[in-house]
């Protein structure tokens, strides 16, 4: 059984800080924990190359000093966008996008949890028609957040309908918050990625959207990269959720997927209770990263 | 992901300064070790198995059968490849169904890992096989999992057992043993059991697991991992290994574009067979898991396997042969012409297959590009001359040109654009079908003549070169394909195409010549 460690590089770096001077074999070591926490070898080099510079620059030889290096240079990468929700249009429309079992309709029962401990009203539009009992499932969550659901009228309605029915109906009762589940869909499948630009804009002529989160799932590789561009293209992704941070996996694709495509983390969800959901802070999770 | 260039390419420019030297030296194996280490890690291998890989493929690099080949990069390439199928599972292993019926198969994976998906797949492929599956929710934490499972059994025309109601009520292990029960009442031969999606580092839940495990001493245990998982797929595997003890893993989402280096991982730690493929949301997209096509996916080299295949089914064997003697009798038609874009329009969607190609992954904005409905419009041309014109495309005058873009719809430029297209085929096919062979192998020299190549068309965008023609781009496909099959895979080369390709089979892989004149063919 797979001991049960805390989220973080810290068992990976342990050895490597605990040492007096910092040698060949701390970089080795170095690298490798990026690797393995999914950084991808792109960026992990990238890391690496930077610190080596400034371990030269600054002429140390004590590992305490890199140690604290890599956790300000990851959370100064990670800082670099703002990573607040902006939810202040109203009705505030959030669209919640990503692939096969990422876990959106699980983000999106604790996001509206979220929502509602600060007295927020939330519609939720269960416009992921196509999976069995996915319905059933969010309305469940819903239930559990206290808020209210459209669902819709038969199984395998367009998506888009259900999407524009919530937000007429949001606006009608005046629901400040606009919660929309769809199907998950592999980046790959052109015709479902179609499907979601339609849904944006069958919205778009209602309302304007406030976000668009894409869903990303913490054990994902570098193939998290490929999911994010192809939404963004399509869907024209405004926010990223990082979710199952609560396992063993590192989630490090997303500081690629940051830098490569300038779309900030907002949520990080840790587990499956409803309250297991909050705001991304690049100092917390350097932190927790790093040790 | 696969931005830098498949694995080949980037050796092939690694080797390139190699020429003059004409021997390897350490330094140079060194990089090319690199590169692969590159390449197996952007295709989410883990890092201790990369290494070790890298280790054995570095040793085996600096042997004599790669400073003696010709091609060093392609012997690097062919190595790399041996030593992947070999951890993937030199051969597919089947499900072992129990000496007394029911065979019990239990299903665990992370959470979204596709579970109750693929229950339905496994349930689905087993009933077509005559079994009597029968489906048990025990996946009673996620929400409407249960009705999840109901609605996919009913679906897949399986029934469920599913006494409790889930979203967190009931006891799963009771479940899973009062349904090996039921079946066994009932007299149904398979029970698949579907669990809880779990995390590896939550003992508890692994508990959990173990004991349904032991409560119904499952036949098989099959651990479902997402082809997209990263670096953890160790730590997972190793969870669900220690935990549950799993006897075969299933892939799934393989029909995204992850180059799923986890089944590599899992394979190469675990040692427990890859068992299936998962690739589609529908309840048919399953299947047996080949750990050659697979080893082609991680290093990029396109699914040349699974396109021949295809290729095979599409292609009426008869009517190739007719095709054949058409083409050594000169008496190829636009009517032939026509017949042949049917047919491979028959393969399924032109994308589709290109992308199977090797190198595919650079070449995806040219895919991007190209447009399926051109082989429509060309349809609509053919279509739109008169029978006689159709067997004598000579007949072809100015005033019968215009007659026949009016009626499709389209200009006289692209009428004279398929003309032309047309009566190359018709000339390289001859010339292929007399035994000549003359450049296909090679294909390098070929571009003269090939998918107006040569023709100095300034005209990227315009589809005509584009879908060339697809006469022609057929040859060259099965003649890349039945190049790449290994000689031992060799029955079909033949009669399943159409285009006299006999010769076309000979050892070994396209070499890199021939690859870059294909990607070039088709990056048009």
């Amino acid at each position: 059984m797979a001991e049960r460690t805390p989220w973080s590089l810290s068992g990976a770096l342990r050895g490597m800080f605990a040492k007096k001077l910092i040698d060949a074999e701390t970089w080795e070591d170095l690298e490798d924990a990026l690797i393995q926490a999914d950084f991808g070898p792109s960026i992990t080099e990238a890391v690496v190359a930077d610190l080596r510079a400034k371990v030269a620059r600054y002429n140390t030889t004590d590992p305490t000093d890199l140690q604290r290096m890599l956790r300000e240079g990851l959370e100064e990468r990670l800082s670099k966008l703002d990573s607040t929700l902006n939810l202040s249009a109203r009705p505030a429309v959030v669209l919640v996008v990503g692939v096969n079992g990422v876990g959106k309709t699980t983000t999106i029962g604790k996001f509206a949890k979220f929502l509602r401990t600060y007295n927020r009203s939330v519609l939720i539009g269960a416009a992921d028609t196509f999976r069995a009992a996915a319905v059933e499932q969010l309305a469940t969550w819903a239930e559990r957040a206290g808020a209210d659901i459209v669902r819709p009228q038969a199984h395998g309605q367009d998506p888009a309908s259900v999407a524009f029915q919530t937000v007429e109906r949001a606006m009608k009762d005046g629901t400040e918050i606009v919660i929309i589940d769809t199907a998950g869909r592999l980046q790959t499948k052109g015709g479902l990625m179609d499907e979601l630009t339609k849904i944006r804009k069958v919205i778009e002529k209602q309302t304007p959207i406030a976000e668009v989160l894409l869903v990303l799932d913490a054990t994902t590789g570098q193939n998290g990269l490929a999911q994010a561009e192809a939404f963004i293209q399509h869907a024209g992704v405004t926010g990223l959720v990082l979710t199952k941070l609560d396992g063993s996996a590192k989630g490090g694709f997303v500081l690629a997927v940051q830098e490569k495509t300038g779309i900030p983390i907002k949520l990080v969800g840790q587990g499956e209770g409803i309250n297991d959901l909050t705001g991304f802070t690049p100092h917390v999770f350097a932190q927790k990263l790093v040790g | 992901m696969a931005t830098f260039g498949n694995l080949s390419d980037r050796l092939a420019e690694t080797f390139k300064n190699l020429r003059t030297k004409g021997k390897l030296s350490a330094a140079d194996v060194d990089g090319t070790v690199r590169e692969i280490r590159r390449a197996l890690l952007d295709a989410d291998v883990a890092l201790e198995v990369v290494k070790d890989f890298t280790g054995k493929v570095r040793e085996r690099a600096l042997g004599d059968e790669v400073s003696k080949a010709l091609n060093p990069a392609q012997q690097v390439v062919k190595i790399v490849n041996e030593e992947l199928v070999e951890i993937l599972g030199g051969q597919q292993r089947r499900l072992e169904f129990a000496k007394k019926p029911p065979t019990i198969i239990m299903l665990a994976g992370l959470q979204g890992a596709g579970k109750t998906t693929l229950a339905g797949k496994l349930a689905k492929w087993l009933a077509k096989d005559g079994h009597t599956p029968i489906l048990v929710a025990a996946d009673l934490q996620r929400p409407n999992a249960v009705t999840q499972l109901e609605v996919v059994g009913a679906q897949a025309g399986v029934p469920v057992y599913a006494p409790e109601p889930g979203n967190g009520v009931g006891n799963p292990v009771k479940v899973a043993r009062d349904g090996v029960k039921y079946a066994q009442q009932k007299m149904h031969d398979v029970v698949i059991v579907d669990t809880a999606g779990r995390l590896g580092v939550d003992a508890e839940m692994m508990k959990q697991a173990a004991d349904i495990r032991t409560a119904i001493d499952p036949d098989e245990v099959l651990f479902v991992i997402d082809a997209m998982i990263g670096q953890d797929a160790v730590a997972t595997a190793k969870a669900f290994q220690d935990g549950v003890d799993f006897t075969g893993v299933v892939l799934s989402k393989l029909d995204g574009d992850a180059r799923g280096g986890a089944a590599l991982s899992v394979a190469s730690i675990t040692g427990r067979p890859i068992m299936f493929a998962s690739t589609g949301e529908s309840l048919d997209d399953f299947e047996p898991f080949h750990p050659d096509r697979m080893a082609s996916r991680i290093l990029d080299l396109g699914d040349i396997l699974t396109l021949i295949e295809q290729a095979q089914g599409a292609f009426d064997e008869d009517e190739a042969r007719k095709m054949a003697e058409k083409f050594s009798t000169d008496s190829f038609t636009l009517d032939d012409f026509l017949g042949q874009m049917q047919q491979l329009r028959n393969m399924g969607s032109i994308k589709k297959m290109m992308s199977m190609l090797p190198g595919a992954g650079a070449m995806k904005q040219q895919l991007e590009n190209f447009d399926e409905r051109e082989i429509v419009r060309t349809e609509a041309i053919i279509q739109s001359m008169t029978k006689a014109e159709r067997t004598t495309p000579k007949l072809l005058n100015g005033s019968r040109r215009l007659r026949i873009a009016r009626g499709a719809g389209s200009t006289v430029t692209e009428v004279n654009q398929l003309v032309s297209r047309f009566e190359q085929a018709a000339k390289m096919m001859k010339t292929v079908a007399k035994g000549g062979m003359p450049n296909i192998p090679g294909m390098g020299p070929v571009p003269g003549g090939m998918g107006g190549g040569g023709r100095g068309k300034p005209q990227p965008k315009k589809k005509g070169s584009k879908s060339g023609n697809p006469a022609k781009r057929a040859a060259e496909n099965l003649a890349i394909a039945s190049g790449e099959k290994p000689a031992g895979a060799g029955p079909g080369a033949g009669g399943g195409t159409g285009f006299g390709l006999g010769g076309a089979r000979k050892a070994g892989g396209p070499t890199e010549d021939e690859m870059a004149a294909l990607q070039k063919m088709l990056g048009r």
